[in-house]
C-alpha cells in the first residue's frame, strides 16, 4: 500500500479488481461449489420428455393465439356467474377474516397480551400462514362440502395468517409514551385499546386490508380447482376441453379485474398512509 | 371543528360536522349491506344439511388420519427433492428472466418511458395475476404433466413478484453514484455495472430469498394438477381417501414449509 503511494511509476502495472460481493474466499467459492453441484443433480433429476415438450409447442402457439380472439360469448352466463361467485366470497372473506384477525393480531402482539395468550395466538397464525389455501381448501371442501362457503372459510382463514401477523408486528412497534398516556388518565383496558393503540394502528390495518382483499380475489381464481367455488373450475373446465379462446377470456378477465383492484387499492393506500 | 349549538344557546365541542358524520354512517350503511348480500349469496349456495353435519365429518376424519401412516415417509423424499428443485430452479430461472424486465421498467433505467415501460409493467402485471396453480394448469395442458411444466409455472409467477420489487428497488437508489460513474466517461454497460449494480444487489439477495421462501409453498400444491412434486403423492393418496398418509404429507409439508421460511428468515437477516 505505501509503496504504491511512494512510487507512482508503479501505478497502472497492477490492475484494479472490483471488490467481490461476499467476502471470505473459502464461503464464496464454497457456496459457488455448492450451487454447482447441486445444479448438476437438480438437472439430473428431472426428467424432460422433449418430444412431448416439443409436440406441445404448437398448442401452446394456439394458446397465445386465443388471446389475440379471446371467446367472451359462448361461455359467457358461466363465466359471468363464476366472477360474481369470486367477487362475493372475495368481499365476505376479507371482511370476516379482518374482524375475526383483530383481536388475534391483538393477541399476537407480545407487548400487550400475556404469555399463554401470545402462544396460542402465534400458534394459529403460524399454521394459517404454512399451509397453502389449495391445502385448507381441500379439508374445507372435504368437511363442509362443494360450494363457495369452504371457498368463503379458506380464504378467511388465510387472511387471519396474514392479517394478525401484521397488524400484531405493527402494535409491537408502536409508539409507548401514547398508549401509557392513556393509560395515567386512568383508562380501562378497552379504552387503552380503543385510544391508546387503535388510531396508530388504524392506517396500516386498512392498508393491509385492501392489499389483502387484491390478494383474496386472486386466490378465489384458483379455488374453484378444487370445488372450493369460484371462476376456477370454469377454468379448469376449459382446459380440460381444450377451448382456449374461453380460458383466454377468463384470464383476460381476471387480469382486468387485479389490475383495477390493484390501481383503486393503491388510490386508498395513498390517502390513509 | 364542528360546534353544536344547543336550544339554551351553549356551545358543545363535536368531533364532526352533521355531514361528515353522515357521509361516514352512509358508507358503513353500504358496507354492511354489501356484506349482508355476499353472504346472502353464498348462505342460497350451500346445502346446510351438510353444514350441521360438519362437526362429525370432521372429527371422522380426524380419527381415519391418526396415527398418521409413518412408514410412508420413505416414499416421499423423491417427490420433496422434485419440490425443493422445482421452487429453487423456478426462482432462478424467474430471476433472469425479471432482471432484464426490472431494468426495463425502472423509470431511471427504461430505455423508453412511452414505449418500452408499459410493456414491461404488462408483463409484471399479467404475470403477478395469474396464480402459479393457473398457469401449472395451462403448462400442464401444453407441455404435458411432470416436473418440468412445475419449474415453468412457478418460474412464470415469479417473474412479476421479482420484477416488481427488483424495479421499485432500482428507483429509489442514490443517483450521485450512477452520475460519478456517468462522469469518468464509462459506458452505457459500465454505469450499469459499477453505478447500479452493487447498489441493489442486497434487494437482489433479499428479494430472491424471499420469493424462494413462497415457491416452496407454492410448489407443494402444483402436483394436485399434474406439475410434480409431492402435491402429486396427496392427490394420489386423498383419491383413494389413505387419511393416515395425507395426514403424514401435510405434516410433512409444514415440516418443509417451517425450515424454508427460517433459512429465508436468517438470510435475510444476515444480508440487511
Amino acid at each position: 500500500m505505501s509503496t504504491a503511494i511512494a512510487a507512482p511509476e508503479f501505478v497502472g502495472t497492477r490492475k484494479w479488481r472490483k471488490p467481490p460481493f461476499i467476502e471470505s474466499k473459502l464461503l464464496r467459492h464454497g457456496l459457488l461449489l455448492i450451487t454447482i453441484v447441486y445444479l448438476i443433480a437438480a438437472f439430473g433429476s428431472i426428467d424432460v420428455n422433449w418430444e412431448r415438450v416439443y409436440l406441445g409447442l404448437e398448442r401452446g402457439w394456439k394458446f397465445i393465439v386465443a388471446f389475440s380472439r379471446p371467446d367472451f360469448i359462448s361461455r359467457w352466463s358461466d363465466i359471468r356467474d363464476g366472477m360474481i361467485e369470486s367477487i362475493i366470497m372475495t368481499i365476505a372473506s376479507t371482511v370476516v377474516g379482518v374482524l375475526v384477525s383483530i383481536p388475534i393480531g391483538l393477541g399476537a402482539a407480545r407487548n400487550i397480551a400475556p404469555l399463554p395468550v401470545y402462544l396460542i395466538c402465534r400458534a394459529v397464525v403460524a399454521i394459517s400462514r404454512a399451509l397453502h389455501e389449495i391445502i385448507i381448501a381441500i379439508l374445507m371442501v372435504a368437511i363442509f362440502g362443494f360450494g363457495p362457503l369452504a371457498g368463503f372459510i379458506t380464504l378467511s382463514f388465510a387472511t387471519i395468517g396474514f392479517l394478525s401477523k401484521l397488524l400484531a408486528e405493527d402494535i409491537e412497534s408502536m409508539d409507548k409514551a401514547q398508549a401509557e398516556a392513556i393509560k395515567a388518565t386512568g383508562g380501562s383496558w378497552p379504552q387503552w385499546i380503543n385510544y391508546g393503540v387503535q388510531p396508530q394502528v388504524m392506517p396500516r390495518l386498512i392498508g393491509l386490508s385492501i392489499y389483502r382483499l387484491d390478494i383474496n380475489f386472486r386466490e378465489s381464481a384458483v379455488l374453484g380447482l378444487v370445488g372450493a367455488g369460484g371462476i376456477g373450475a370454469t377454468l379448469n373446465t376449459a382446459f380440460d376441453r381444450y377451448e382456449f379462446d374461453t380460458a383466454a377470456a377468463i384470464i383476460i378477465t381476471i387480469i382486468l379485474i387485479v389490475m383495477a383492484l390493484e390501481y383503486t387499492s393503491g388510490i386508498i393506500r395513498a390517502r390513509v398512509q | 371543528m364542528a360546534v353544536r349549538e344547543l336550544a339554551s344557546g351553549q356551545k358543545v365541542w363535536m368531533r364532526r360536522d352533521q355531514w361528515s358524520q353522515l357521509t361516514i354512517w352512509f358508507t358503513w350503511f353500504v358496507g354492511v349491506a354489501i356484506f349482508v348480500f355476499c353472504w346472502q349469496q353464498i348462505s342460497s349456495s350451500t346445502t346446510w344439511f351438510f353444514i350441521w353435519d360438519a362437526p362429525r365429518i370432521a372429527d371422522d376424519i380426524i380419527s381415519r388420519s391418526m396415527p398418521p401412516d409413518w412408514l410412508y415417509v420413505n416414499k416421499l423424499w423423491w417427490p420433496l427433492w422434485d419440490t425443493i428443485n422445482i421452487a429453487t430452479l423456478g426462482t432462478a430461472l424467474a430471476l433472469l428472466m425479471a432482471v432484464p424486465v426490472a431494468f426495463l421498467a425502472a423509470r431511471n433505467t427504461t430505455p423508453s418511458a412511452t414505449f418500452i415501460r408499459p410493456i414491461a409493467l404488462l408483463i409484471i402485471v399479467s404475470s403477478r395475476s395469474i396464480n402459479s396453480l393457473i398457469w401449472a394448469l395451462l403448462l400442464v395442458a401444453i407441455i404435458g404433466p411432470g416436473v418440468f411444466a412445475g419449474l415453468i409455472a412457478i418460474a412464470l409467477r415469479s417473474i412479476g413478484f421479482c420484477a416488481k420489487l427488483l424495479y421499485e428497488a432500482i428507483e429509489e437508489i442514490d443517483h450521485d453514484q450512477v452520475e460519478a460513474i456517468t462522469a469518468t466517461g464509462a459506458s452505457r454497460w459500465q454505469v450499469m455495472a459499477y453505478g447500479i449494480v452493487p447498489q441493489i444487489m442486497p434487494a437482489f439477495a433479499g428479494i430472491t430469498v424471499f420469493r424462494w421462501d413462497i415457491n416452496i409453498r407454492e410448489s407443494t400444491v402444483l402436483g394436485l394438477v399434474g406439475a410434480g412434486g409431492i402435491g402429486l403423492q396427496m392427490q394420489a393418496s386423498l383419491n383413494v381417501l389413505a387419511w393416515p398418509r395425507v395426514a403424514l404429507i401435510l405434516f410433512v409439508i409444514l415440516i418443509a414449509v417451517i425450515i424454508s421460511e427460517w433459512v429465508s428468515a436468517k438470510v435475510r437477516g444476515a444480508i440487511i
